[in-house]
């Protein structure tokens, strides 16, 4: 029931509400005159709204791998993804000496809740699912395909694509890495497809293919925890759609603009392909191919 | 004197025509009410659309096509020489399996455990123990992993049509061996000259059967790596997130299946008319 008083409740708010926003252009005025220097100054240099003032806390997990890593020390500045939160870091305005890092596991960094770091580092892959508990920056690195074989095949000092056209490939069927060994390499003999990768790996050990192509985080992990005589021949250069990785950050923290455009700074700069030179194609022990 | 047919003959051959033309019509009226039902039905569901453009895009069917004949070259090659040898292998067993005497206990053992074992292992696990298995034992001389995928299908179906000639073999009255072997036939003349064409003839229809089932299964040595037809189009649909690609490898896979369909057909027919001769 409508009681009458409900007009001209109705009708005081709309008034006051007229009220204020007759006086609010004076106090609007001076924000959105002042907008770009307000979001510079939301990302002023060492004054982010970080869990401890005046240090920025990066995670990551516990061990953490090589190449992304060196020696499980993050904080050592080796490895591309501690390089990488590094350049970050700074500029943020956060030297190395104000930085800190804390060790946290890969799901619990991308589970939706309260989260102990500013930034976390972990190889994530930027998905729309991950996206609905957590915030990603614009990617830091473009998931590269690789070839790796094994110690003593035919292609294993290959050094350029064209050292790979006689060799029997082989790739998981619709992926990337498949369409890399078509598109890219082409090969004089048809590739060899399979179901998924642990299928292309057993044929590799086998000898029935001289080598397979999967993305770089596999092949390092495949050559180092899971092949005995696992060898990266290469990366290849950039084809299809990558898969991207990028920082995590608490959902809707006040953080990703500023980290995300650092991030862009970084890639315009030049500065990330460097880092991905040093510490996945030469320190990593994935040369490129070209 | 030639022969005049009778009115009454004439009259029953005109009649016979009009049946026939009659039975004919109403066969091609009743199949396009029917087919008309089916395609109205089909096209008229409220999804048909989307259906359409990814399951029957004349474009992405046109894109693969070579692909997938390329694969298929492979699925027939393979077909020709698997059900070749899956077919002698399956002959062999089934005749040691109904060899008689002590001696020969160990080979029809052997047989047998060989029949009950391959008939029961899915023939995706038998491909992958062939081609991932047996290139891991390292030996000289390896054979290429197309040669140990079609020796799997070779073996596990050479298993069920060894059981398809035992029962042909079977079903062979005694008494046709007995009169053989006093003819004075030994054991293997009479199985050579008596038993094996009227077993074989009987079993002729399961066997093509078998051997059509086999034509589908040879794609399985995709999971080796080779690229057949249904992997072809599998990396077409993975491209174009458009099922087109398997519509027309299915297409190519039935077609490839008519001729062999058809051979069993007619022989089950005549199979059927010889049995029932002078009945």
């Amino acid at each position: 029931m409508v009681s009458r008083y409900t007009p001209v409740a109705v009708g005081g708010v709309a008034l006051l509400f007229a009220a204020v926003t007759a006086c609010s252009p004076v106090e609007d005025e001076s924000p959105t005159a002042t907008a770009s220097s307000a979001a510079a100054d939301a990302c002023a240099p060492g004054s982010l709204a970080t869990l401890t003032p005046g240090k920025l806390t990066i995670g990551t997990d516990n061990p953490a791998y090589e190449p992304w890593f060196s020696d499980n020390k993050p904080a050592n500045g080796k490895g591309y993804e501690s390089a990488v939160a590094y350049a970050v870091a700074d500029r943020l305005g956060y030297p190395a000496a104000n930085v800190e890092w804390t060790s946290v596991t890969f799901n619990n960094a991308i589970a939706p809740g309260p989260k102990k770091f500013d930034i976390d580092i972990n190889q994530f892959s930027i998905t729309d699912e991950r996206k609905q508990a957590v915030d990603f920056t614009s990617p830091y690195y473009l998931v590269r395909q690789t070839v790796i074989t094994t110690k003593g095949s035919k292609i294993a000092g290959a050094k350029s694509l064209a050292d790979l056209k006689g060799a029997k490939l082989g790739a998981q069927v619709g992926t990337t890495s498949y369409q890399a060994v078509t598109d890219v390499i082409k090969p004089d003999a048809q590739p060899s497809v399979f179901n998924n990768n642990d299928d292309a790996k057993a044929a590799l050990v086998n000898g029935t293919v001289d080598g397979i192509v999967v993305d770089l985080p596999t092949a390092f992990y495949m050559t180092g925890a899971e092949l005995d005589n696992g060898v990266i021949v290469g990366q290849l250069p950039q084809v299809g759609v990558p898969e991207q990785f990028g920082i995590v950050l608490d959902k809707g923290s006040a953080l990703t603009g500023c980290v995300s455009s650092a991030v862009d700074q970084l890639r315009q700069d030049g500065t990330l392909a460097v880092l991905e030179k040093t510490w996945l194609a030469e320190t990593g022990g994935a040369p490129e191919l070209s | 004197m030639t022969y005049a047919p009778s009115t009454r003959q004439l009259e029953r051959i005109a009649y016979r025509r009009r049946r026939a033309v009659r039975s004919v019509l109403l066969a091609a009226l009743s199949t396009a009410v029917v087919g008309t039902l089916l395609a109205v039905a089909i096209t008229g569901a409220p999804g048909w659309d989307r259906v359409k453009t990814s399951f029957f895009d004349p474009e992405a069917a046109a894109e693969y096509l070579p692909e997938i004949l390329t694969g298929l070259w492979l699925n027939i090659r393979l077909l020709v020489v698997c059900a070749a040898l899956a077919l002698t292998l399956g002959l062999i067993v089934a005749i040691l399996r109904t060899l008689r005497g002590p001696v020969f206990f160990p080979v029809r053992a052997l047989a047998t455990g060989y029949t009950y074992s391959f008939r029961g292992l899915p023939l995706i696990i038998v491909i992958y123990l062939y081609a991932f298995g047996i290139p891991g034992l390292r030996l000289q001389g390896t054979p290429d992993v197309l040669v140990l995928g079609a020796a799997a299908i070779i073996v596990t179906y050479g298993a069920y049509l060894a059981e398809v000639f035992r029962a042909g073999i079977e079903s062979v009255h005694p008494s046709q061996i007995a009169a053989a072997r006093s003819l004075g036939l030994s054991y293997r003349q009479a199985m050579r000259h008596v038993v094996l064409p009227q077993a074989v003839r009987r079993v002729a229809p399961p066997l093509l059967n078998d051997t059509v089932a086999l034509q589908k299964d040879v794609g399985l040595i995709s999971l080796a790596g080779p690229i057949d037809a249904i992997r072809a189009a599998q990396i077409g649909v993975a491209q174009d997130a458009n099922f087109t690609p398997y519509i027309v490898a299915g297409v190519l896979f039935v077609l490839l299946a008519l001729p062999l369909i058809g051979v069993t057909d007619w022989v089950t027919l005549r199979a059927a008319r010889r049995q029932n001769a002078g009945t």
